[in-house]
């Protein structure tokens, strides 16, 4: 999900409203057991007893509710929504979302990444409570997120754990490889006509946390977190690593990327440190970020 | 015939000045020039002439770039300049050709719908080829058959619907053509919202920064289009009459109008192919062509091949520049500083020969 640059910064841009506004503070005050209530952007939102038939129709939600033992009670998910590998998976779209379709579930709660055309509103006159949990910009973030679903699905200890099992293991991967990758560049691909992600994105975070340095950094002057860098920049610039998030969607290769006009003589291609990284954990801000820091700890200690 | 090749003598209007001509060769050559040195990557200006020279064989020169400079130079930045031109002139062409052919000043290169067939062919390719085919070579292909898909259509339905007025019936079947294709192609986007991405910015155009090989692609069929409308640009001038003072002129009417057709199809087609849909360059290089040298389509075509390839290098340029290191998509650029140029031509012109 998430691969379009303009929505996503939309998105983020909400995210950091939604969880700036008050989430957290919400999450420190709410009471163990329910009725819960949350302080969101859009006002408080009240989920009155244990919800048992939830639906996500954000893909990262879905990741992160089965994470931390809500995926009994998920009884539907969107589309896009494609791990772990047992979800409900339905035609329900989270870019489109049809209020009617969302509500034949009979849902007690739903999650969204987006809001799109009042959705959260239709619902809520449906007396179904609505959680928005956009683009998270940074680690504490996507961390305030899985703790809010924790504590409106009941599993508040859960999130914790995982949460903290996510930061210790990033914790440990980072004091690794930090020395490592002092000095080296990046350069990650969302798409083979060069979108990149700035350290403005999540994504550029992970790179931030690692010591690297993001050749998108000095192309993002609009401050969106994806610029759209010249091959020209790309080549003269030389990068360390190159993370391919388009192996997916896009079919991108390190043996496409070599065959690329003058990309032969970047440093990456010639020392193979080219990673695919599945286009979804590179695209999402939810439990498999872990799984994100490993490959880039790999690759860094192949480099070294 | 003898005395149709007479008649379209007399009424043949102004031809090619050697001054206009001269000005669009040497606004091309300017552009070509400004390509080639300016770029985000600042190689200077002296070590760009070695290089240049040293490909030339000019005895004693030897290129003083680094071999990453030199890949830039000629692997990303030259190619990227040529397809410019390329894509500009083939949009020029064919949106004046239309202007021409269907007698409507509005008319551009995405009149009978080849632009929505060939977003309709790239999202299906983005969407359902399998992961090995989804490089970018499946891409264009797509594109292309969806545009030459969609124009067919346009053609059949116009001529289903209509016999006597053959040009009008013909813009409405593309307009509704185009819709039609626009609606699949939002449908199979919407279905697949994963890849909005990159259906959104191929939508949004750019020229690749992809090397020789989609010059290459390319090339044959903007020559080949090319040569076959400039080969009936005086036609064009007696079509713009009207088919029945052409057809009284013993002009086949609707044969040329149909070779003209497929002409300027194939060009656009094989330009949206590679580079998405860059508005813009087909209204504006042929209009402000009329308005600064006010001539017929015998001197009008030739003029907008030379000038609209100069006007879209220059937008590149300005696409690859102005934010350097990040891109600016080439269609924003072409309408933002496109339109404005297109509104002081308009005024400072307002009266005179359009």
């Amino acid at each position: 999900m998430l691969r379009f640059p303009l929505v996503a910064a939309a998105i983020a841009l909400a995210a950091l409203v939604v969880v700036g506004a008050g989430a957290p503070a919400g999450a420190r005050t709410a009471p163990k057991a329910f009725p819960v209530t949350i302080v969101t952007a859009e006002g408080k939102i009240t989920v009155a007893k244990r919800p048992l038939r939830v639906i996500s129709l954000s893909p990262t939600a879905t990741e992160s509710l089965f994470a931390i033992g809500a995926g009994p009670q998920v009884v539907a998910v969107d589309n896009q929504s494609d791990y772990p590998k047992s979800v409900p998976k339905t035609s329900l779209s989270g870019y489109t979302p049809n209020v009617e379709a969302i509500a034949g579930y009979r849902p007690d709660l739903v999650v969204a990444a987006y809001d799109p055309k009042g959705l959260s509103a239709a619902l809520r006159k449906l007396g179904i409570p609505v959680v928005v949990q956009g683009a998270a910009s940074t680690f504490k973030g996507a961390y305030q997120q899985i703790r809010q679903l924790g504590l409106v699905t009941g599993h508040v200890s859960n999130a914790a754990r995982v949460i903290t099992g996510m930061k210790t293991k990033i914790n440990r991967i980072v004091r690794a490889s930090r020395p490592k990758a002092g000095g080296l560049s990046v350069y990650h691909e969302l798409t083979p006509d060069l979108y990149s992600a700035s350290t403005k994105s999540f994504v550029g975070k992970v790179y931030e946390a690692l010591g690297l340095r993001n050749i998108a950094d000095s192309a993002d002057t609009a401050g969106t977190g994806y610029p759209q860098l010249s091959a020209e920049y790309v080549v003269s610039q030389s990068p360390d690593l190159i993370v391919l998030a388009d192996s997916v969607c896009c079919g991108q290769t390190a043996a496409t990327v070599a065959a690329r006009p003058g990309w032969d003589r970047i440093k990456a291609v010639r020392s193979g440190s080219i990673v695919r990284i599945d286009d979804s954990i590179a695209s999402r801000w939810g439990p498999r970020l872990v799984n994100f820091f490993r490959a880039l700890a790999s690759a860094l200690g192949r480099l070294s | 015939m003898e005395t149709a090749a007479a008649r379209v003598a007399y009424v043949r209007p102004r031809g090619l000045t050697p001054l206009w001509a001269g000005a669009a060769v040497a606004f091309l050559v300017g552009a070509l020039v400004i390509g080639v040195l300016v770029g985000p990557i600042d190689l200077g200006l002296g070590p760009i002439l070695e290089s240049v020279a040293a490909r030339l064989h000019v005895p004693g020169v030897s290129s003083s770039l680094s071999p990453t400079d030199n890949a830039i130079l000629w692997e990303i930045r030259m190619p990227r300049v040529v397809l410019g031109a390329l894509v500009g002139g083939m949009l020029a062409l064919s949106g004046a050709t239309y202007q021409g052919v269907f007698r409507n000043p509005l008319a551009d290169p995405y009149l009978l719908g080849v632009a929505a067939g060939a977003g309709l062919g790239a999202t299906l390719a983005i969407a359902y080829l399998p992961e090995g085919l989804r490089g970018q070579q499946a891409l264009p292909v797509a594109a292309f058959l969806g545009g030459g898909a969609a124009v067919v259509l346009t053609y059949s339905v116009g001529r289903s619907a209509s016999r006597g007025r053959d040009a009008v019936t013909l813009v409405l079947a593309g307009v509704t053509v185009a819709s039609f294709f626009t609606a699949l192609q939002t449908f199979v986007q919407q279905e697949n919202a994963d890849t909005l991405q990159q259906v959104y910015t191929w939508i949004l155009g750019s020229i690749p920064s992809s090397g020789w090989s989609d010059v290459v692609l390319i090339l044959p069929y903007v020559t080949l289009a090319s040569a076959v409308i400039l080969a009936h640009r005086r036609v064009v001038d007696v079509l713009s009459l009207g088919d029945d003072e052409a057809r009284s002129l013993g002009v086949d009417v609707r044969r040329v109008r149909l070779v003209l057709v497929v002409a300027a199809t194939v060009g656009t087609a094989a330009a949206v192919a590679v580079c998405g849909l860059i508005g813009f360059v087909g209204i504006i290089v042929p209009h402000a062509i009329r308005m600064l040298a006010g001539t017929g389509y015998r001197a009008l075509l030739p003029l907008s091949v030379v000038a609209g390839a100069g006007f879209l290098v220059l937008a590149d340029v300005i696409a690859r520049t102005a934010l350097a290191p990040a891109e600016i998509p080439l269609g924003i650029v072409t309408a933002f500083f496109g339109a404005p140029f297109f509104a002081l031509v308009l005024r400072t012109t307002r009266g005179g020969a359009a």
